[in-house]
């Protein structure tokens, strides 16, 4: 009886130290941190990833996004918070929605556009090139036969 | 043997993919312009001031319109700013002193939450303070920097504005004024 009691007691003790530390979240690593800053431009310095901005500004959003991991916020959700608070111009890639859209297709259509015409001046190059083969070519024939006359009639003037 | 299309499709294919790119590279034109433009504005310190609504970080609402017949001073702001720090206590102190007169409005530009309200507590500032959500109202007032001040008369016309730290008494000076426009 007093043998369980102990057990019982032990165990307990065992739980109290072992509940804390399991309930206690190991905080965000600077590299999960980084993870999302790296995705994100500085709300204030122009052009400048929050992931390697040094400003006191910076720091304070990366420490914000570490609080906003351990409270159990998804990659998702930090980027849509930032966006509600500092506009779509933090965002490092455009999103694929609505007008910024447009910034994703563009550079496309550009690059059908420039191709296209590159066709276009090389086939207008080649077919220019084609006849004056041709010509090349007939004109080749042409002096061929002519030197063979040539010859003929030097022979017979001979 | 490739085949080739006829000539009077091939000459508008060509015409098509000529007008398109023309087209193409004028609405980029226009874009850049556009964006030019916008970045190279004027800051508005004359006319109708912008109108906004803003909401404070204890939840209540105003909006500039409401506030027509008052002058109104709009102070951008941020945590971050040192410069901000300077002007803290003279903003607070006319705050109080003309209280019955003369609204201030915070606007917290691109700060954290938590930046802001230590730095609201740190100062002790009783007026309406509230984040500028995704800095549209910082955009309409085409700011440059923080700290900036913007001062609108009781008709609800802009009167000015300071970029940067107000001096000792410039403040002050500038609500007599603006008190005294009727």
């Amino acid at each position: 009886m007093r043998r369980r009691l102990l057990i019982v007691i032990m165990t307990m003790i065992a739980a109290g130290f072992a509940a804390p530390a399991m309930g206690q979240e190991p905080a965000p690593s600077d590299d999960q941190v980084n993870e999302i800053a790296g995705d994100l431009y500085c709300p204030v310095c122009p052009n400048t990833p929050l992931d390697v901005c040094e400003t006191l500004a910076c720091s304070e959003w990366r420490e914000q996004i570490r609080e906003q991991i351990a409270s159990g916020m998804s990659e998702s959700e930090i980027t849509d918070y930032f966006v509600e608070q500092y506009g779509e111009r933090v965002l490092a890639k455009p999103r694929r929605s609505g007008f910024s859209l447009v910034l994703w297709i563009l550079p496309l259509v550009g690059v059908g556009v420039g191709l296209i015409a590159l066709g276009g001046v090389l086939r207008t190059w080649r077919r220019e090139q084609e006849p004056e083969a041709a010509n090349t070519a007939d004109d080749s024939a042409v002096s061929a036969e002519m030197r063979q006359r040539i010859e003929e009639e030097l022979r017979n003037l001979s | 043997m490739q085949e080739r299309l006829p000539v009077g499709t091939r000459s508008r294919l060509r015409t098509l993919v000529g007008f398109s790119s023309i087209l193409a590279l004028l609405g980029l034109l226009a874009l850049l312009g556009w964006g030019l433009r916008q970045t190279h504005a004027a800051q508005p310190d004359d006319g109708m001031a912008p109108g906004f609504t803003l909401t404070s970080f204890d939840g209540e609402t105003t909006s500039l319109e409401e506030l027509r017949g008052k002058v109104v001073i709009i102070n951008f702001w941020a945590s971050w700013c040192i410069p901000c720090r300077a002007e803290a206590d003279d903003l607070e102190a006319m705050s109080r002193k003309y209280a019955d007169d003369v609204v201030f409005i915070g606007v917290d530009y691109a700060d954290t939450e938590k930046g802001a309200l230590k730095f609201i507590e740190e100062y002790g500032i009783t007026y309406f303070n509230g984040p500028d959500l995704g800095t549209r109202i910082a955009s309409e007032y085409r700011i440059k920097s923080v700290p900036e001040t913007f001062y609108v008369g009781k008709n609800g016309e802009l009167q000015g504005l300071r970029i940067g730290p107000l001096s000792p008494g410039e403040l002050e000076f500038k609500i007599l004024e603006l008190l005294d426009d009727r």
